[in-house]
């Protein structure tokens, strides 16, 4: 099917729009979603809030169908929408890219044939490609962090840092990290990648402690991080010495800041549940007249013990 | 090169002499351990010392018995899987178990049998496979291998499976506590270190494992039971996961997809640095425990002294394995 087609469903909309959303329609859709396996707690919650996304719109608009497929590599996730364009005749195509590179130009692929693509979380590398890009915001992820460290600690306090793995997408973190709490006075005494591992974060943590003296703040960067950090520092019985700051908020880390854990004072939302978003859009674009086209970044919001009971979610995996 | 050149080579230069094939790796080690002390003052601080050792045991306790499979001719690829899919059984178990035992000594002992149970069964289905089905080991461990992380990934829901969080409190002094300042891991790594070093050079096990894997012609003819054996060298192996799991899993409490990732190539990699043979023969446990203490090292260390980009640590790890094992390589060629 192409996408003229959806136009035309579009067309078809706009006529019955005084029936409502819930309007009988002949024509039926299928909408592919290809995502990364659940290998990590962020890609658990992207995968827990992409089934639950389509389990909900499949009851809401009996004529879309979908296709949901998870990849271990890159390889894998172009078999899975070569597949899909082939065998399912997709109309509109979800994506999240497991690499930049490998992904454009089948994905370019799928745009030549007419298809709707939705791209999530990172872009492919030639812009321009997707009708719709929804994503988590990288630089703001950093940067609400960074000024949490800027306004609370002092000149001269010191703080380490845990990166994740060596990628384009944690350097924009950490780089507006560290734009924000320029001037501020903060020391960062050291960076060094715990790979988003809670095992490598224990590790690179206990190492830091025996390093340095005085710490008195750590970016984690990451729930799992986080964990294995806090852990490390309850091994050395430094717990009242430093706080730590993760992100993407994993439901325990949210729970704590929830219940006012002085360790934890504050997260900084990456949500998984962005892959609902963009199924969402998608589908809207489909089923009805509704302009889904261009950009649509989520803020990265910071939790406190104030608002943390809206970002709990106690049934997803993360 | 034939067998019989082969067995001619290997089997009595250890004996003879202590050449510096024999010690390279233990330069190695010193040479890591100056490094590090001339980096950081802390390193070789009662801290520091503790916690490499208590996080190498893990590592350690599984690759003591993979230079029994690698000694014997075979290898495996599934161990680090294993480890992540058995501590995940016992903490979905525990997590069961918490309302008829409650939370004490009987609720650790019935994770830590899960655990033992469990490891030994995936050693033994290796262990079938590879002896008595005869699939080569390569093959059926590369399979477990892909198993056991797609079952954890599973059991978790693709999250992270926690322990029971009281359960866990009182779990946690199998990491973090010790005798006279040892903590458990590091008493318990010693323990399999020397009974290993001992079943390698004074039992028939040890020897049987060597005579397998330089010959198996002859060690069929010599009335060794091979079959027997070559599974028990898995069996042994999936009973020490279990048993790494058992440290393992009170440290953090939880295990996900990402837990034990690449734990194999880590252990085969020690077994080798430590001397043994990659193609069977000729296996020695005290190297493999230098082995896994100088890949903990040298992260230990590379964290510690951050001279260099962050980015190129995976490089500077690459070079010190090839360095270690070329020292070995320079004491074979004099021989």
């Amino acid at each position: 099917m192409k996408r003229r087609d959806i136009f035309k469903g579009a067309a078809v909309a706009v006529a019955l729009a005084a029936s409502g959303p819930a309007m009988a329609q002949d024509e039926s859709y299928t909408i592919g979603v290809a995502i990364p396996s659940a290998t990590h707690g962020f890609m658990g919650g992207l995968n827990y809030h992409a089934q639950a996304a389509i389990e909900r719109l499949e009851a809401t608009y009996p004529q879309l169908d979908f296709v949901l497929a998870t990849a271990g590599d890159a390889g894998k996730m172009v078999n899975d929408i070569e597949d899909m364009v082939a065998t399912r005749d997709i109309d509109a195509l979800v994506v999240l890219p497991f690499e930049s590179e490998p992904l454009t130009s089948p994905v370019q692929a799928v745009k030549d044939a007419g298809i709707w693509v939705t791209v999530v979380d990172r872009g492919l590398s030639v812009p321009g490609i997707e009708d719709l890009y929804v994503a988590g915001d990288n630089t703001g992820f950093g940067r609400v962090a960074g000024e949490y460290f800027a306004e609370t600690l002092k000149e001269g306090d010191n703080i380490v840092v845990l990166r994740g793995i060596p990628t384009t997408l944690d350097n924009e973190r950490v780089d507006a990290f560290s734009a924000a709490i320029e001037g501020s006075g903060i020391n960062v005494l050291d960076m060094q990648h715990g790979n988003w591992n809670r095992d490598d974060a224990f590790n690179v943590m206990q190492d830091f402690l025996s390093k340095y003296d005085d710490i008195d703040a750590v970016w984690a960067a990451d729930d799992d991080m986080a964990i294995g950090v806090l852990e490390a520092i309850a091994q050395a019985g430094r717990d009242d010495e430093m706080w730590v700051v993760g992100g993407a908020g994993m439901k325990e880390i949210i729970k704590r800041i929830m219940d006012g854990d002085p360790q934890l004072p504050v997260n900084v939302t990456y949500p998984p549940a962005q892959i609902a978003t963009a199924i969402e859009l998608t589908a809207l674009g489909l089923v009805s007249a509704t302009p889904v086209s261009g950009r649509f970044i989520i803020g990265s919001q910071r939790v406190t013990p104030d608002n943390a009971a809206q970002f709990y979610f106690p049934d997803s995996p993360f | 090169m034939s067998n019989a050149t082969d067995i001619a080579a290997e089997a009595p230069a250890p004996r003879r002499r202590f050449s510096l094939h024999v010690l390279g790796p233990v330069l190695a080690l010193i040479a890591l351990i100056a490094l590090g002390a001339s980096l950081n003052s802390n390193f070789l601080g009662y801290g520091n010392v503790t916690n490499v050792l208590a996080r190498s045991s893990f590592i350690g306790i599984i690759a003591v018995g993979m230079t029994f499979v690698i000694t014997a001719g075979g290898i495996d690829l599934s161990v680090g899987s294993m480890a992540a899919f058995v501590a995940g059984v016992m903490i979905m178990s525990m997590n069961a178990l918490v309302p008829v035992l409650g939370i004490g000594v009987a609720l650790v002992l019935a994770g830590m049998g899960v655990a033992l149970i469990a490891g030994l069964a995936a050693g033994l289905l290796n262990g079938v496979l590879i002896a008595k089905v005869r699939i080569e080991a390569f093959i059926v461990t590369l399979g477990a291998m892909g198993i056991y992380r797609s079952l954890v990934t599973w059991l978790a829901d693709g999250g992270t499976l926690s322990l029971n969080f009281e359960a866990r409190g009182f779990y946690r002094p199998v990491y973090y506590d010790g005798i006279l300042g040892v903590t458990w891991p590091i008493i318990v790594f010693a323990l399999v270190a020397i009974l290993g070093e001992l079943a390698m050079r004074h039992t028939p096990f040890g020897r049987h494992c060597a005579a397998l894997g330089a010959n198996e012609q002859v060690a069929r003819y010599s009335a060794v039971k091979v079959d027997r054996l070559r599974m028990a060298t898995y069996v042994v192996l999936g009973l020490l996961v279990g048993l790494a799991t058992i440290m393992y899993v009170p440290r953090l409490g939880s295990a996900s997809g990402s837990t034990g990732v690449l734990w194999e190539l880590e252990a085969i990699a020690a077994v080798i640095i430590g001397g043994t043979v990659l193609k069977g023969g000729y296996g020695r446990v005290w190297g493999t425990v230098v082995g896994v203490l100088i890949l903990s090292l040298i992260d230990n260390i590379l964290n510690l002294a951050s001279i260099v980009s962050p980015y190129l640590n995976g490089a500077i790890q690459g070079v010190i394995v090839i360095l270690a094992v070329v020292l070995q390589r320079e004491g074979k060629s004099t021989d």
